[in-house]
């Protein structure tokens, strides 16, 4: 029987009928297996998409390991971003200091690679020998006249949240030394995309149709001297809100830069995105392209996902995902697809985003903060589910229990965002609820009976459902057909 | 930024590029997956517990939970001890299991965190609220020292000399692998029984990091050696332990040996038909029995393949990397079948892996370059110029490969890149027979390839 911890229930909120009143944005319990990562973590995956710098973590060979080629963050250009450089302090840098170390690695690597600028991350013990990483990087940067910038991410001092701020100060130092001439009013950064499976070049493409000028992404498919000039945009839209708001805020501050946050992930958002960056912009030329845009590009993914939608109607999912926004997409993506969310969960979401989150979910969907495998996977068997959708740490989860599961997280390969995203999410979660595998497992053999004809391995056995369906003609079809989605 | 002439940093290069090793903790967490009913807590961040789970979970394809102590910023100043209270609490209210393993990261290390009393004190002052602890094994595991095999080896010295107990003489044999893969494992329990010897193996993670769908889902996954073996280890006959290349301070077999008078054997690790005839030899002499006749059988069919494939293999250029026991046992299977491993390369750096190799391949050590303490930037560089034919490595190598264009035999940890890494056979007649063919087919996949015509049999 899986119990949950007393010092977590709080962070749990099951009975929809009961008042409101999530905790969340604590420090992980000692001893739960958090999905979490650290600081280090936080600031490693916000800047490691920037592919022609040198990403070089300070301390010993693991933290650096562990994140060799970790993301999918794809570059048209350079790829050192990929490359994984560690001054792997041993005992002998431990007790005399790894300052000595940490500087010859840096020039040697900058002559040999010759990058753009170079993040310098501070791991858990750097602090704790005393390490002046900041005089290290000030030297190297003066001798070798590139930015030299120290991330202050050691492990221990706070959570993967921290992690990100760390990373948008040292962001911020880039921003604001490079030319800004010929950025044309009608402009923007796009914020908190990654690039990955090149979703970044997708938008950007959706924004330059749109008639707007994209002048940096950061991080995705990210370049120094892009970052160097984007306080010349006319806006900032923000994606990872949790990543990234930290920088916008600092570039409205200090450059008067607007900004708004976004998601690219589903039909409704996606849409949304567009349209409220031309509103942004209060062009009616802008307006017309986006609208434009939307028609034409919902119209083509229209038929295939009603096709989907007739398959996977009244399928059950559960969503644990980094930040909560990305939650949100999915919920409204599932629902597009006719199935029912029926536990959600993020790593580092906020009161705000859990109280959206329950106006978003029916009543009794189960929420979760900062949540652990036993408690994920008690919830997930007391659902039911069909589809639990994570990263690579939760995958077990499901395939334990035979549940599908479909990757959500910064490894995957196949790009979610974006319209043509959408489609390749349907046939994603299809292609994983209605594998004939399920079929075989114990525990879904013991279900069977108790799931009528919507179940999976029943429901796939049905002729008329062998995935060559025509357009779906339910009566609760929630898809607008054509162009109603338009305003 | 002006810009001014730096001091010349010349040489090799200070930093790792592509670490061809990974920290000692990660060798810690394996080890203890394959005690029975055990979980683990990494003292230190939450990222190391994390991180690492990532990576096990990648390979194995099975949950891999980890717990941290979490260390915040107090912590690491005033000490972890309060966190490591509430961590062994947690772990033991949620997953009630039969023993807890602490190891340490760097970050406890570096600032001196005392675990041994730390759970001396712990214990003395229980409340009688909180939950009963299980026995708790603790090693230290600071990843600025070694990588993730010194890590397991030491793991496996902590779980015996901190657990085992002294009586009279049983019938069982100790059998201590090095890092090798649940089919391995599963391989050795067979070889012992078909012997008719009882054995403990330790670490036994051949079930819970390689085991069946459930219907409910277990707190723990099923299997592993029982604390009770683990206690009865220094009752055994005999052990055997495979390395060559790690000192006896990291060695189970030989702490049993000094302590309890348990005769240790010290085998290569079982790779190729010599390796695999050490071991065969060291069982019938145990038990006093001929190998039986099924082993002997696999043995006759080895070597009938290994003629069947032996043009295809001669002279062949060979690439190994991994950590230091898995590439010497592999470069003694390539001298059997002729391949010349051009470079062998790990970044460990016991300083034993040219002596464990020019044992095991005398007449051909002085036409291998050996590399410790190497990266995968390093090997790219230097393997570039040996015209390598074949790579064989654990699938961070693919990148080599692919720039190279020679092809990768994936082997040992982690496979990343594909299905089925806990099902990868190395040790053994049954192993060499299964790396042979693929090693073999591999070439003649290449052959085939390149050729105009191709071919349609041999």
């Amino acid at each position: 029987m899986i119990s949950v911890l007393e010092q977590r229930a709080a962070q749990i909120h099951q009975d929809g009928r009961s008042p409101f009143a999530m905790d969340c944005e604590k420090h992980s319990v000692a001893g739960s297996v958090s999905q979490r990562a650290c600081v280090f973590c936080g600031s490693r995956v916000v800047l490691y998409p920037v592919a022609d710098a040198l990403h070089l973590i300070h301390g010993p060979v693991g933290c650096a390991a562990y994140t060799w080629d970790i993301r999918g963050a794809l570059s048209s250009g350079p790829q050192l971003h990929r490359m994984s450089f560690s001054t792997d302090l041993g005992e002998k840098d431990v007790i005399y200091g790894g300052e000595p170390k940490l500087y010859q690695a840096l020039v040697q690597l900058i002559d040999h690679y010759r990058p753009k600028a170079a993040f310098v991350y501070s791991t858990c013990i750097v602090g704790v020998i005393g390490d002046d990483v900041g005089a290290i990087c000030r030297r190297v940067e003066a001798e070798k006249g590139l930015p030299v910038l120290p991330v202050h991410s050691e492990g221990f001092k706070g959570t993967k949240k921290d992690g990100y701020q760390s990373a948008c100060a040292a962001l911020f130092q880039l921003v604001g030394t490079g030319a800004t001439d010929d950025i044309s009013p009608l402009s923007l950064n796009i914020l908190g995309d990654f690039n990955i499976a090149g979703e970044t070049w997708l938008i950007r493409n959706y924004y330059e149709r749109m008639g707007i000028q994209v002048v940096a992404t950061i991080t995705g498919d990210g370049r120094v001297d892009d970052i160097r000039r984007a306080h010349g945009a006319a806006l900032n839209v923000v994606q990872c809100s949790g990543s990234m708001t930290h920088l916008a805020r600092m570039m409205e501050d200090k450059y008067g830069i607007p900004s708004f946050r976004v998601s690219y992930f589903g039909l409704e958002d996606m849409s949304r995105a567009l349209y409220e960056v031309a509103d942004h912009f209060g062009d009616g030329q802008v307006r017309q392209r986006a609208a434009e845009l939307v028609r034409d590009e919902v119209a083509a993914i229209l038929p295939d996902l009603r096709r989907y939608k007739k398959m996977l109607r009244g399928k059950r999912a559960a969503i644990y995902t980094g930040g909560a926004f990305k939650a949100f997409s999915l919920v409204r993506s599932l629902r597009t697809l006719g199935m029912k969310t029926v536990l959600a969960g993020s790593q580092t979401g906020n009161r705000e985003d859990y109280r959206l989150l329950r106006e978003l979910c029916d009543e009794d969907t189960i929420l979760v903060d900062d949540t652990n495998p036993l408690e994920l996977a008690k919830f997930v068997q007391e659902k039911e589910v069909d589809l639990l959708i994570g990263g690579v740490k939760e995958r077990p989860i499901a395939y334990k229990l035979g549940i599908g599961f479909c990757d959500h997280n910064h490894e995957r390969k196949i790009g979610l965002a974006g319209f043509e995203g959408l489609r390749q999410f349907a046939r994603e979660v299809h292609s994983t609820v209605m594998s004939p595998v399920w079929r075989l497992v114990p525990r879904r053999r013991r279900q069977q009976p108790a799931r009528a004809a919507n179940d999976v391995s029943t429901a796939s056995l049905r002729p008329s459902c062998a995935g060559e369906c025509s357009a779906c003609d339910l009566p609760d079809c929630s898809i607008p057909a054509g162009q109603e989605i338009l305003p | 930024m002006t810009t001014r002439t730096a001091n010349p940093v010349s040489g090799p290069f200070v930093a790792t590029r592509n670490a061809c090793k990974l920290c000692t903790p990660l060798g810690a967490c394996l080890a203890f997956a394959g005690v029975e009913g055990a979980r683990t807590i990494l003292h230190g961040s939450q990222g190391c517990a994390t991180y690492i789970r990532r990576y096990m979970i990648s390979h194995f394809k099975e949950p891999v939970d980890i717990a941290s102590s979490n260390f915040s910023e107090s912590a690491t100043i005033f000490g972890g001890r309060d966190n490591l209270q509430d961590g062994l609490a947690n772990v033991t209210r949620q997953y009630q299991p039969a023993v807890i393993g602490i190891a340490t990261t760097c970050l406890a290390e570096t600032i001196g965190e005392d675990v041994g009393m730390y759970l001396h004190e712990i214990r003395s002052q229980a409340s009688p609220d909180g939950p009963a602890l299980p026995p708790v094994v603790h090693v230290g595991t600071p990843s600025y020292c070694g990588t993730h095999a010194e890590g397991y080896l030491a793991t496996v010295h902590a779980l015996v000399s901190q657990l085992a107990e002294d009586g009279s003489q049983r019938d069982h044999i100790n059998v201590f692998p090095n890092m090798f893969s649940p089919a391995d494992l599963r391989y050795l329990k067979e070889i012992g029984a078909d012997f008719g010897l009882p054995v403990t193996l330790l670490p036994d993670y051949s079930d819970t990091l390689d085991g069946p769908t459930w219907e409910e889902y277990q707190l723990i996954p099923q299997g592993g050696t029982p604390l009770a073996a683990v206690r009865r280890t220094g009752q055994a006959r005999s052990s055997i332990e495979f390395t060559w290349v790690h000192g006896e301070k990291a060695s189970a077999g030989q702490w049993l040996e000094e302590h309890f008078g348990v005769r240790n054997h010290r085998l290569p690790v079982p790779i190729g038909l010599r390796a695999s005839d050490a071991l065969f030899d060291v069982l019938g002499s145990i038990c006093d029995r001929e190998t039986p006749a099924r082993h002997a059988a696999e043995r006759g069919r080895l070597i009938d393949s290994l003629i069947d494939g032996h043009k295809y293999l001669f002279e062949r250029r060979a690439v190994v990397f991994g950590e230091e026991d898995l590439v010497a046992g592999i470069v003694g299977l390539l001298g059997e079948l002729g391949v010349h491993p051009v470079l062998c390369a790990s970044g460990g750096d016991t300083g034993r892996l040219r002596s464990a190799i020019a044992r095991l391949v005398p007449d051909q050590a002085d036409r291998i370059q050996v590399r410790q303490a190497t990266d995968f930037a390093d090997l790219e560089e230097l393997a570039g110029d040996l015209k390598p034919d074949i790579l064989i490595g654990n699938s961070k190598g693919y990148w080599l490969s692919r720039r190279l264009k020679a092809p990768l035999v994936r082997i040992g940890f982690p496979i990343h890149d594909r299905v089925g890494g806990a099902r990868l056979l190395h040790v053994g007649y049954r192993g060499a027979q299964q790396l042979a063919d693929r090693i073999v087919n591999t070439l003649l996949e290449s052959l085939q390839e390149q050729s105009d015509e191709g071919y349609s049999y041999l």
